[in-house]
């Protein structure tokens, strides 16, 4: 069997935790730089504020309708994220960090267990440990635990946040609840391709030729097929595995038309995903730099452009990267537009200790070492005081983040206030 | 004995002697450190003063309510959720829209906060407060 447990909004969730005034009412959290609405609550949800709404098309209505609209404090979600996962980790061994706020546990030789108890004491040791609320779909694969996920969410009073699917009947009958666009992996393209064939539900695609998928769609559909008839194909996949790409990517306060300011911003950018690359010691040969113009500005045409640069080796030298991003930049930027938007991805990457050598590889060998000395004195500062040459030191980007909440756990300095005082 | 053709057969060397023994602290010319087999790991505030590090969150005091139990102004609390709340104990509480902290008195079907300093009230939780145990102090850290 396998668990499936997601927490409830939660981003909006977590700040409720250092603001219980928050409990019950409608809150949302914006993007970096306070662009969007990325997440809200469910009170927020129901007076149909839009995800991704751009806030400052909103505002008013935030306004009116007392919605507490909040800058996204990643610092605070990370920590609270890794603490409910930490406590998974004593339900199974076999976990699987599926995203931010979701996780799948295999329950592999938990036959005699009692599925519901279990569940429910997952639910209350995170509640009561973390405060963050959460719910538990429990199923024979990892499709159908996603879908009993989704009815105990969406049914929280009568489901008390847990639905088990033990019994074909079960099964069929969320199946036959389940809409094929909500289907865990049917994307949008998926689902009209589905729709088109007369398939509406997830059961209705579980009744099709699994053949016939097959040739129809690929393996991954079939696995899908599959793992929703009850036969499990999809399997948990390797909790340490790093990541296959890494992104840094902003919206700008302003926007920004000299090449000088965008060429720092993505020496910035690429620094940054270097860094990250150097923490999951990977190396990287491919970097994807783009740009896009402002998406709301009537006056000029909605601009996004992309390139991508290959290295001959891989690296995870910061003076590389950087260096080869700023070049690609320089391919797709044009004068005369208004940029707000940017970002650096790199991919294609492998692991440190084991990478084909080049025997051409002209890789700086003090490349290395520097980096460990900067990474390091960064991590001493806890911020980026050491800086590539052609990041300006002299300018000073600030996130927008008007509507941050503290780092209560993750620096000392913004712990929360208890009273020991009273009115009397 | 006829020869195996598909088998090759290896028998196990035994030795006498460990060989030459791998020494990686370096080695020196003067006599090895007599304390390097008792080296222990250093004492480490994390693992005195939290026993749930996933449940364990910390606050500061803004008052003065507390002072005869040590919690002063200023001080740092470590707030384990974990912990049952029971009567005695000291707690981090959601109180009408604020957090406090106070004495946890448990006595039948009432509960009380007691503060630490006779010039501040007891309050009593009614039905009508808007009341949540938040987290169980369990220490208190304080500069000198």
């Amino acid at each position: 069997m396998f668990a499936l447990i997601d927490c409830n909004n939660f981003y909006a969730s977590c700040e409720r935790v250092f603001n219980p005034n928050l409990q019950g009412k409608p809150v949302a959290i914006l993007s970096n730089n306070d662009g969007c609405v990325i997440s809200m609550s469910d009170e927020a949800k129901k007076l149909q504020l839009p995800f991704g709404a751009p806030i400052f098309k909103w505002e008013s209505f935030c306004k009116a309708n007392n919605i507490t609209v909040l800058s996204s404090n990643y610092p605070l979600y990370g920590d609270m994220s890794a603490r409910v996962m930490n406590i998974l980790k004593d339900f199974s061994p076999d976990i699987e960090v599926y995203s931010i706020d979701e996780s799948f546990l295999e329950l592999k030789g938990f036959d005699n267990y009692n599925f519901a108890e279990y569940a429910t004491t997952m639910r209350r040791r995170i509640l009561k440990w973390t405060g963050i609320p959460t719910c538990v779909g429990i199923a024979p694969t990892k499709a159908l635990s996603k879908v009993a996920n989704k009815i105990a969410r969406s049914n929280l009073k009568q489901s008390k946040g847990i639905c088990i699917i033990d019994s074909e009947e079960k099964r069929i009958k969320a199946l036959k609840w389940t809409k094929i666009g909500k289907v865990w992996g049917i994307g949008g393209r998926l689902q009209k391709r589905l729709e088109a064939k007369g398939v509406v539900t997830a059961y209705d695609f579980t009744q099709l030729p699994s053949d016939w998928v097959l040739k129809e769609f690929s393996i991954v559909e079939w696995r899908l097929q599959k793992d929703l008839q009850g036969i499990s194909k999809i399997p948990l996949e390797d909790a340490v595995s790093s990541k296959k790409m890494i992104a840094t990517t902003r919206s700008f306060e302003n926007t920004y038309s000299d090449i000088e300011n965008i060429k720092e911003r993505i020496s910035t950018f690429a620094t940054s995903c270097a860094k990250k690359l150097r923490e999951q010691k990977s190396s990287c040969h491919l970097i994807t730099v783009f740009l896009r113009s402002n998406r709301f500005d009537k006056n000029q045409p909605y601009l996004k452009e992309s390139t991508t640069a290959i290295l001959s080796y891989p690296t995870d030298s910061s003076l590389i990267i950087s260096k080869a991003a700023v070049e690609a930049v320089k391919n797709i930027y044009k004068k005369g537009i208004q940029y707000k938007k940017a970002g650096v991805i790199i991919s294609g990457l492998v692991p440190n200790d084991n990478f084909q050598l080049n025997l051409f590889s002209e890789e700086n060998p003090k490349h290395k070492p520097l980096m460990a000395a900067i990474d390091s004195l960064n991590k001493k500062f806890k911020s980026d005081k050491i800086k590539l040459g052609n990041q300006d030191l002299k300018r000073t980007w600030k996130m927008r983040q008007e509507r941050l909440s503290k780092k209560f756990t993750t620096n000392i300095n913004e712990v929360f206030i208890v009273n020991s005082y009273h009115k009397k | 004995m006829k020869t195996p053709k598909n088998l090759v057969f290896f028998s196990p060397k035994t030795s006498s002697g460990n060989g030459a023994i791998f020494v990686d602290t370096g080695i020196s010319a003067g006599f090895p450190s007599p304390a390097d087999d008792f080296r222990e790991t250093r004492i480490s505030l994390d693992d005195e003063l939290i026993t749930n590090k996933e449940a364990t969150f910390f606050a500061k005091v803004k008052g003065q309510s507390m002072i005869n139990a040590g919690l002063d102004d200023n001080d740092l609390l470590v707030i384990d959720r974990s912990l049952e709340p029971a009567n005695n104990k000291i707690a981090v509480c959601f109180l009408d829209g604020e957090f406090t902290v106070k004495r946890l008195r448990v006595e039948k079907n009432e509960v009380w906060l007691q503060p630490e300093n006779p010039d501040y009230p007891i309050i009593k939780i009614t039905e009508e407060n808007d009341f949540v145990i938040w987290g169980i102090v369990t220490s208190v850290i304080k500069k000198v």
